[in-house]
């Protein structure tokens, strides 16, 4: 293969950045509050733990709010679509590519941050995971309000699956982050808005219709 | 065109960015503001009971040492009595229809009284054997057990004073001239007329002579009652201390015409849940009568457990906190004789743990409740209720449970006892202890049965054994400052929390799916290893890159 040239590219703009790490402390704040209060140790205290993972959790709701509004006023919903196109190059390249030290089969834009790989977890995550744990966590809190009662049991047991599931992504997302041109540089992109790509990748027209314009 | 609708997605990403941040900072802020300085940090429960006692001062029209029906020699309590009744005259008729002085009140099943006189049994000295057995009377509200009227100032004496002394003193120097013996006369008549210079409505002392002492000593059966609470500091009882709002027991025990209100046997003291504010005339004031529905911080999740759980669940964290209390009572013991004598041996706190005349008992003080689902009535059984000796029997439990709205988990003392059954007809007892036919004096069981059940016209077989028995109690006094309240974790904890024995709810802390959990747990760990080996895989072949 011939030499790769590094470019540098203005991937995450400022509100994605801020929202990105904002959701991240708070779902880390979250999952370890959430657990104490589960009961699974002690950390903070029961009390200071129900106290924190309340405030954080309906801050969480109005970000996420704010996040969706974003979402669909820029258009940068389309960056979640689900395509199969891909997908099983991608899987192979995490599966076997990665260690030949081939390059990534799809690789990121500005047009089109996430792979295909990407956009079904990410989806899953943002579509089902993270509503059903606000639904739930939102029915959790005002459990005494809502007239006729629900089983708590039902949807502690939800709550909790969901919360293993995000940790299951949690760790899966931090290596994943390990694995660009060099361990760092997913992660500097995040925090910096410019992320270094090969300038000989070639986008190709299906994965840019979030930019495309008509 | 294309370059507009940029500029303008860019400073809606930017508007937003910044709403999202004020709002955040905001939220932030008012988090920290439901934490004010002390001053204003009053919960709205404390403000409404300061509100409801702030002018809770007595006042009175009528000064009894002006009164002239008391200005008088009096030779007998009767005579006191009846001077009372000269201007209160309807009083000792009132008195006379309430349980306190009939000691009998009707239940549910027709034929069956509840009630110390009536077919009720206890843990302790078991019956009162239809006011037979005299040992009991020391606690009825009258000169000489039930047999001279009412005794008014048991309960509105200004000054503890042995009247049955005195009277018997004075008796006994009627016809006596001897000018020392008048003298003394005079004097103790002095004593008398300024011990009824000071009538009182009821006070602490008045209603712990009986209620911090039943069952035959101080502390013995509440738990929550006993003579600590006469003078209490603020750290036993935020109600009554002295140096607090001082309340007397009437102040919550309202009463319509001497009859006191919160008597437990069947039927809930208060069926009702509420404020003064929307019935000052309720029939017994409740905690939430003054603190309201919603008395903690509006901020608190505290005020989330109202529906469910008791203000004394948390309020009060242990009971006997200064004296201790008696938590069981073995029968099976009573009557080992020493050299043909009654003996008894003193244990720690210097409490009896073994009396020929009782048994053996175990004390205890500062001890945590045990909760049940509580809707404010008892099943209480009584000497013509059918046992199963086999069980530990029930003689007195809460009524409640999770699937009635009006139950709350609450807070009780549990005694233990061992008690005397009838073996065939499977009932229990009600054996005659004091005088001269009973157990205390023949230490013989069978014939104490015989005669205490004869009392109640109750058939005995002539074989009894003993039967393992609770006895349950609310514990509702003794309220603790709020900086003692029970801590969150002594429920929300997985092993061995308070509320151990609440099954059938979700309790967040203690519960959990197991099943959910291991799947959980392994699929962390997997991921875990799963990207280790991943890792470790790409660390491996970093050398074979193709570049």
């Amino acid at each position: 293969m011939s030499q790769r040239q590094l470019t540098k590219i203005y991937m995450y703009t400022r509100f994605e950045r801020l929202w990105h790490w904002l959701q991240a402390l708070m779902i880390i704040v979250l999952l370890i509050t959430g657990f104490e209060v589960h009961g699974t140790y002690t950390l903070l205290g029961f009390k200071t733990a129900v106290e924190v993972h309340n405030f954080v959790g309906l801050a969480w709701l109005i970000l996420f709010a704010f996040f969706v509004f974003w979402l669909f006023t820029t258009g940068e919903w389309k960056q979640y679509i689900p395509t199969t196109r891909k997908l099983i190059d991608v899987l192979l390249y995490y599966a076997f590519g990665i260690f030949k030290g081939q390059a990534h089969p799809v690789q990121k834009s500005a047009g089109a941050k996430h792979n295909p790989l990407q956009r079904l977890a990410y989806l899953g995550i943002s579509a089902a995971l993270l509503p059903a744990q606000m639904i739930t966590g939102l029915l959790y809190y005002l459990y005494n309000s809502i007239p006729g009662g629900i089983d708590l049991s039902i949807l502690a047991v939800i709550h909790t699956l969901v919360a293993f599931l995000l940790v299951n992504f949690l760790i899966i997302h931090l290596y994943m982050t390990t694995t660009g041109h060099s361990l760092f540089s997913h992660i500097s992109g995040m925090i910096t808005g410019w992320e270094e790509v090969y300038d000989t990748t070639k986008i190709h027209d299906w994965e840019t219709t979030a930019t495309k314009k008509t | 065109m294309q370059r507009r609708s940029k500029r303008i997605f860019n400073s809606i990403g930017r508007i937003t960015g910044m709403a999202v941040l004020i709002l955040l900072l905001g939220s932030i802020g008012s988090g920290m503001a439901s934490q004010p300085p002390a001053t204003d940090d009053e919960a709205l429960g404390m403000k409404l009971a300061k509100q409801a006692v702030r002018a809770d001062t007595h006042w009175t029209t009528t000064d009894h040492s002006k009164v002239k029906a008391l200005d008088q020699n009096f030779t007998s309590g009767q005579q006191i009595t009846q001077a009372c009744l000269s201007c209160h005259t309807d009083a000792s008729m009132q008195f006379e229809k309430t349980i306190h002085w009939t000691w009998k009140v009707e239940s549910d099943t027709p034929g069956i009284m509840n009630g110390k006189a009536g077919h009720a049994i206890n843990n302790f000295c078991i019956s009162g054997n239809n006011m037979e057995d005299k040992g009991c009377l020391s606690c009825h509200v009258g000169w000489n057990g039930v047999e001279q009227g009412v005794n008014c100032l048991s309960c509105h004496g200004g000054t503890k004073y042995n009247y049955k002394e005195v009277f018997g003193d004075i008796q006994a120097f009627v016809g006596d001239d001897d000018p020392e013996t008048l003298e003394i006369a005079r004097e103790l008549q002095t004593e008398v007329q300024s011990a009824l210079d000071n009538i009182t409505l009821p006070q602490r002392r008045h209603c712990g002579e009986c209620h911090f002492k039943g069952g035959g000593g101080d502390g013995v059966k509440h738990g929550d009652l006993d003579t600590s609470l006469t003078k209490p500091n603020k750290k036993l009882d935020v109600h009554m201390a002295a140096e607090g709002a001082d309340f007397t027991c009437v102040r919550c025990h309202t009463t319509v015409r001497h009859n006191i209100a919160g008597r437990l046997y069947t039927r809930p003291a208060a069926a009702e849940r509420k404020s003064l504010i929307q019935d000052d005339m309720a029939t017994k004031i409740t905690c939430e009568s003054c603190h309201g529905n919603l008395p903690h911080k509006t901020s608190s999740k505290m005020n989330d457990h109202l529906d469910r759980v008791a203000c004394q669940s948390c309020h009060i964290p242990e009971y006997a906190r200064v004296l201790p209390t008696k938590m069981s009572w073995d029968w099976r013991t009573a009557g080992d004789l020493k050299d043909g004598k009654a003996y008894h041996t003193d244990g720690k706190f210097g409490k009896p743990v073994y009396k020929s005349i009782k048994g053996s008992f175990v004390w205890d003080k500062n001890v945590k409740p045990e909760y049940f689902w509580y809707n404010g009535g008892f099943e209480h059984l009584s000497i013509k209720d059918d046992i199963d000796p086999a069980q530990v029997v029930e003689v007195s439990h809460p009524t409640g449970s999770l699937e009635d709205p009006n139950s709350r988990i609450h807070p009780f003392k549990r005694h233990q006892a061992h008690l005397p059954y009838d073996k065939i007809n499977k009932r229990l007892v009600a054996p005659l202890l004091s005088g001269p036919d009973g157990f205390w004096t023949t230490f013989d069981m069978t014939d104490a049965i015989a005669r205490g059940n004869k009392t109640l016209d109750v058939d005995f077989s002539g074989e009894f054994d003993y039967v393992q028995t609770t006895y349950a109690f609310p514990i509702t006094h003794m309220v603790a400052p709020a900086s003692n309240a029970v801590n969150c974790t002594e429920c929300h904890i997985r092993e061995q929390g308070r509320l151990a024995s609440i099954t059938g709810i979700y309790l967040p802390g203690r519960d959990k799916n197991p099943f959910i959990d291991t799947i959980g747990i392994i699929a962390v760990l997997g991921a875990f290893f799963g990207v280790a080996l991943h890792g470790l895989g790409r660390f491996f072949t970093r050398n074979e890159k193709e570049d």
